[in-house]
C-alpha cells in the first residue's frame, strides 16, 4: 500500500465513530506494522496472494508476537510470577485476582488473550470451606470482568473432562449470565466425563450457545498436553501457535483449467508457496521479533518456544469441490463422486504437510499441523474448514455427521460443526447428547450446538449476540470487537439459514 | 393385498421412518410409524395414519409434482418425484396417505440398524402400533440384539399384558385420553375399558414408560384422568413413571376441533398442582 492511502486508512480508523477507543488502539498498531515491508515474501506465495487463494490471515506484514499463546496457568497457580510480583495463590479470591493479573499481559494475533485455560481445573482447588452461593458470587464477577475487559469473541476458555465441583457451577453461572466472552469448551471424555454433567452442559449450550463440545479421546494425544483456544485450535500447552495462514480452495480451482491439472500442478504448487511463505513469517518471529528474547512467559517457564506450532490452514473444500464438478452438477456432503475427489484433495493437503519440514516446529513434530480454517469476515463463497455450505446440509443428521467425520481426521489443530437445536432439545438433553456420543464415535472432533431462537449465535467458531449485530448495524459502538466480523460474516454466509435439527 | 398373504415374511404398513426424534421417549431414538388406528380421536394431529389407502385417486391429480398413479385400483406413490408438500394429505377425504409402504421387518430392521450408534433406542407409534403385535415382537427381538430398547407409544385399546411382545418391550407410552367411558367415547368413538386394564396390568409389570394426557378443557376430563390413574397405578409408577401433560394444540388437527384454543397456562398448573397432589412425581407439562 503507498504511503496516502495508508495515511488516508489511518485517518479513518482515527476518525471513526463506530469504533471504541481500545479498537482504534489495536487498529492503528496494525496500520503501523503494515508500514513496514521486512518479510522476504517468496514468490511462489505472491502469485496465489494475489488471487487469494493463499491467505496470510491479515496477521499483519510483521509478525511481533505469536497468533495464539496456550499460557501453562496451571504452572503459574503454583508459581506465581515473579515478573508481576504475584505469590501462589491460596484463596479463591487470589486464585481470581492472579488470573486477571495474568491475563492482561498475555499477547495474541487480536492483542488479548484468545486462551484462558482450563477454568474448572484452575479454580475448583480453591473452593473448599465456602458455599456454592458464596462461590457463585465470585465466579460471575470473574466471568463478568472477562466479558468486559477482554471483549473478544476469540477469547477460549476449556472446561473437563473431569466432573468437578468447579466445572458445574462453572456451567450454572454461565447459563444465567450468557455471556459472548469467553467462549467455552467442554473436553468431552465418553468413559470418563459423567452423562449427568454432559446434560447440563447441553442444557446451557442450548441456552446460550456455549460449551462447544470436544472429543477429548481424539485429541488428547495430539501433543504432550492440549488447550483449545479460539475458533476451535487444538494447540499445545505452555506453547501456541506462531501464525495460521492458509488455502482458499475456491479460488485455487479457479486458477486450474481442469480437475486434473488443479490436483497435480497447481494445488502442489501453491502448498509449497503457503509452506515457504509460512517459513518467513515463523523466522521473522522467533529471529528478529524478539519476542521469544523478550517475554517474561518465556523467562518464568509459562510458555516455551519448543512448544509452538503452526497452523496449516484449509478453508472451502465444500466450494472447490462444487466448482471443480461444476459441470456434472455433483455437490460435496451428498455425491459420493463429490466426497472422494474431496478425499483426495485433502490426502494431498496432508501428504504435503506430513512431508514439509517446518523449522522451530518441534512440537507437531516438526512439521505443520492442518487447521480447518473457519473463515473471515470478508470471505464470500468461502465454506468455514470442511463444512458443507449452509443451506445444502443433508437431509439426514447422521449423514451429515458421519460425513464430518470422514474429513475431520485430517486436522489435528482443529476442526469443527455448527448444529442448531430446536427448542425441543430442552427437554431431553439426553438425546442430543447420544446424537453426540454417536458422532464422537464415528470420528467427530468437535461439535458445537445452539438452540435456534437463542439470541447468541455461533459465526465460524466465535460467539455473538444478535441483538449486538442489530445495534452495530445501525450504527451504534459495541464492545466485542468480533461483533464487526459476525455482523458481514452472518449474512454473507447466511447463517440464519443453517439447517435446524428438530425432530423431524 | 400383502396384508392376506399367508405365507411369506411378516409386512405391515409404514407411514413413516423418523432417524431421530426428540420427543418420543428417552434419549435419542429413531420412530416408527405405522399406518392405521383403531379410533379416531377428534384432537389427532396426525390424522392422515388413521386409516389404509381405499385406493379412490382423489390424491391423484392435485399433486402438483406428478408423483401419484392409479394402478389397477391402487395409488402408486414415487419417492423419487415427491416433493414433500403434502397436498395428497390434505386433500384425502378417507384420513388416510399414499405415501405409505409396505415394509417386512427385514426392511424395517435395515432402517434402524444404520442409526447406530446415534440412538439408544427406538418407539413405535401410529396409527395404532399395537395393531401390529406379531411384527413388533420380531421386530423387537432383533433390536434388543443390537442394545436397542424398544418403546411402543400406544391408544391402550389392545389387550397387551398377556401378549408375548411385552417379554421384548421395554416399555408403554400410554396414552389415557380420558377417563369417563362417555368422554371416551365422544372423543374417539371407542370405549376405554381395555385402557384401564392395560394401566393396570403394565404398572404391575413395571412396564409403563411414559403416561400422558392430551388436556383440551370442555373435551378432556383431565382432572378426572389424573385421578383414575393416581387410583390405578402401583405407588412405584406414581414415583417414577413420567407423567405427561400435553397442552392440546390445533396444528394438524381437523373437523370441528381444528381452531380449538390451547388450554391457559392456569388451567395446565392447576392440573400440575393436583397430580402433585396425588402423589405423582415425575411430571412434565408439554
Amino acid at each position: 500500500m503507498d504511503r496516502e492511502a495508508l495515511a488516508r486508512e489511518t485517518y479513518g480508523i482515527l476518525t471513526s465513530d463506530k469504533l471504541t477507543y481500545r479498537q482504534k488502539l489495536i487498529q492503528l498498531a496494525k496500520q503501523a506494522e503494515n508500514s513496514l515491508e521486512v518479510l522476504h515474501i517468496p514468490e511462489k506465495f505472491a502469485k496465489y496472494f494475489e488471487t487469494r487463494a493463499l491467505c496470510d490471515m491479515g496477521e499483519g506484514n510483521a509478525p511481533y508476537r505469536p497468533r495464539y499463546v496456550m499460557v501453562d496457568y496451571e504452572r503459574f497457580m503454583k508459581q506465581g510470577s515473579e515478573f508481576l510480583k504475584i505469590e501462589p495463590p491460596k484463596t479463591l479470591d487470589e486464585a481470581i485476582f492472579a488470573l486477571l493479573t495474568l491475563y492482561y499481559h498475555v499477547p495474541s494475533i487480536t492483542t488479548m488473550p484468545v486462551y484462558i485455560g482450563n477454568l474448572d481445573t484452575l479454580l475448583d482447588p480453591f473452593l473448599d470451606g465456602l458455599s456454592d452461593e458464596e462461590v457463585k458470587a465470585k465466579f460471575k464477577l470473574f466471568l463478568n470482568y472477562v466479558d468486559r475487559t477482554i471483549a473478544d469473541g476469540y477469547c477460549h476458555a476449556n472446561l473437563g473432562p473431569k466432573d468437578l465441583r468447579a466445572t458445574r457451577l462453572l456451567l450454572e453461572c454461565e447459563k444465567e449470565l450468557k455471556n459472548a466472552v469467553p467462549n467455552f469448551t467442554i473436553k468431552y471424555d465418553i468413559d470418563e466425563t459423567p452423562d449427568d454433567l454432559m446434560e447440563q452442559a447441553i442444557l446451557c449450550a442450548l441456552e446460550c450457545a456455549n460449551p462447544a463440545i470436544a472429543n477429548h479421546k481424539a485429541h488428547k494425544d495430539t501433543y504432550w498436553d492440549y488447550g483449545i483456544s479460539s475458533c476451535y485450535n487444538i494447540l499445545p500447552l505452555r506453547g501456541g501457535s506462531y501464525i495460521l495462514s492458509r488455502v482458499v480452495i475456491p479460488r485455487l480451482a479457479k486458477m486450474a483449467d481442469s480437475t486434473e491439472q488443479f490436483l497435480e500442478e497447481v494445488l502442489p504448487d501453491a502448498l509449497l508457496g503457503l509452506g515457504q511463505y509460512m517459513d518467513e513469517r515463523i523466522r521473522f518471529l522467533v529471529e528478529e521479533s524478539g519476542f521469544f528474547q523478550s517475554s517474561f512467559l518465556v523467562k518464568e517457564g509459562l510458555i516455551e518456544r519448543e512448544n509452538f506450532t503452526a497452523m496449516f490452514g484449509v478453508a472451502g473444500l465444500c466450494d472447490g469441490v462444487n466448482y471443480l464438478l461444476r459441470d456434472s452438477g455433483k455437490r460435496y456432503g451428498h455425491d459420493p463422486e463429490a466426497d472422494d475427489l474431496a478425499d483426495r484433495i485433502m490426502t494431498i493437503i496432508a501428504d504435503f504437510a506430513a512431508s514439509y519440514p517446518a523449522k522451530y516446529c518441534e512440537a507437531s513434530g516438526g512439521h505443520y499441523y492442518l487447521h480447518a480454517q473457519a473463515g473471515l469476515s470478508t470471505d464470500e463463497g468461502v465454506t468455514s474448514g470442511v463444512r458443507i455450505v449452509v443451506g445444502d446440509e443433508p437431509e439426514s443428521l447422521y449423514a451429515h455427521l458421519r460425513h464430518s467425520a470422514r474429513f475431520h481426521r485430517f486436522f489435528p489443530t482443529g476442526c469443527s460443526d455448527i448444529f442448531p437445536f430446536e427448542v425441543t432439545a430442552r427437554n431431553n438433553p439426553a438425546a442430543v447428547l447420544d446424537i453426540i456420543k454417536g458422532a464422537f464415535r464415528e470420528g467427530d472432533k468437535y461439535m458445537a450446538i445452539y438452540q435456534s431462537d437463542s439470541d447468541l449465535v455461533r459465526i465460524t467458531g466465535y460467539l455473538v449476540k444478535r441483538s449486538d449485530i442489530e445495534k452495530y448495524d445501525s450504527g451504534q459502538v459495541v464492545l466485542q470487537d468480533t461483533v464487526q466480523n459476525g455482523s458481514s460474516n452472518y449474512k454473507l454466509n447466511r447463517l440464519a439459514d443453517r439447517k435446524v435439527r428438530s425432530n423431524a | 393385498m400383502h396384508k392376506t398373504a399367508a405365507a411369506g415374511p411378516l409386512r405391515a404398513p409404514v407411514n413413516r421412518i423418523l432417524e431421530h426424534t426428540l420427543v418420543d421417549g428417552p434419549g435419542n431414538r429413531t420412530i416408527v410409524f405405522f399406518q392405521e388406528c383403531n379410533i379416531g380421536c377428534r384432537y389427532c394431529h396426525n390424522p392422515e395414519t388413521q386409516r389404509m389407502c381405499i385406493g379412490c385417486g382423489s390424491c391423484v391429480d392435485q399433486c402438483p409434482a406428478g408423483a401419484l398413479r392409479l394402478e389397477a385400483g391402487r395409488v402408486i406413490w414415487d419417492r423419487e418425484l415427491c416433493v414433500g408438500c403434502d397436498t395428497c394429505i390434505h386433500v384425502c377425504p378417507h384420513y388416510s396417505s399414499p405415501k405409505v409402504t409396505e415394509m417386512t421387518v427385514d426392511e424395517v430392521y435395515e432402517e434402524i440398524r444404520r442409526n447406530i450408534p446415534f440412538i439408544r433406542g427406538i418407539t413405535v407409534s401410529g396409527g395404532e402400533c399395537s395393531l401390529r403385535l406379531p411384527f413388533l415382537q420380531e421386530l423387537f427381538a432383533r433390536c434388543r440384539n443390537l442394545s436397542l430398547t424398544c418403546l411402543m407409544d400406544c391408544n391402550g385399546t389392545v389387550p397387551l399384558w398377556d401378549e408375548p411382545v411385552m417379554e421384548v418391550c421395554d416399555g408403554v407410552m400410554l396414552d389415557v385420553k380420558a377417563w369417563d367411558e362417555g368422554c371416551f367415547r365422544r372423543l374417539t368413538g371407542a370405549g376405554n375399558s381395555v385402557v384401564k386394564e392395560n394401566l393396570r396390568h403394565l404398572s404391575e409389570m413395571e412396564k409403563l414408560e411414559e403416561l400422558r394426557i392430551v388436556c383440551l378443557d370442555g373435551w378432556v376430563d383431565a382432572p378426572e384422568v389424573i385421578r383414575g390413574i393416581a387410583q390405578t397405578v402401583t405407588e412405584k409408577t406414581k414415583r417414577e413413571t413420567l407423567l405427561k401433560l400435553i397442552r392440546f394444540r390445533s396444528m394438524g388437527v381437523r373437523g370441528e376441533l381444528a381452531k380449538a384454543p390451547s388450554p391457559s397456562g392456569a388451567y395446565m398448573a392447576e392440573l400440575e398442582k393436583l397430580a402433585r397432589q396425588l402423589g405423582f412425581e415425575n411430571i412434565r407439562v408439554v
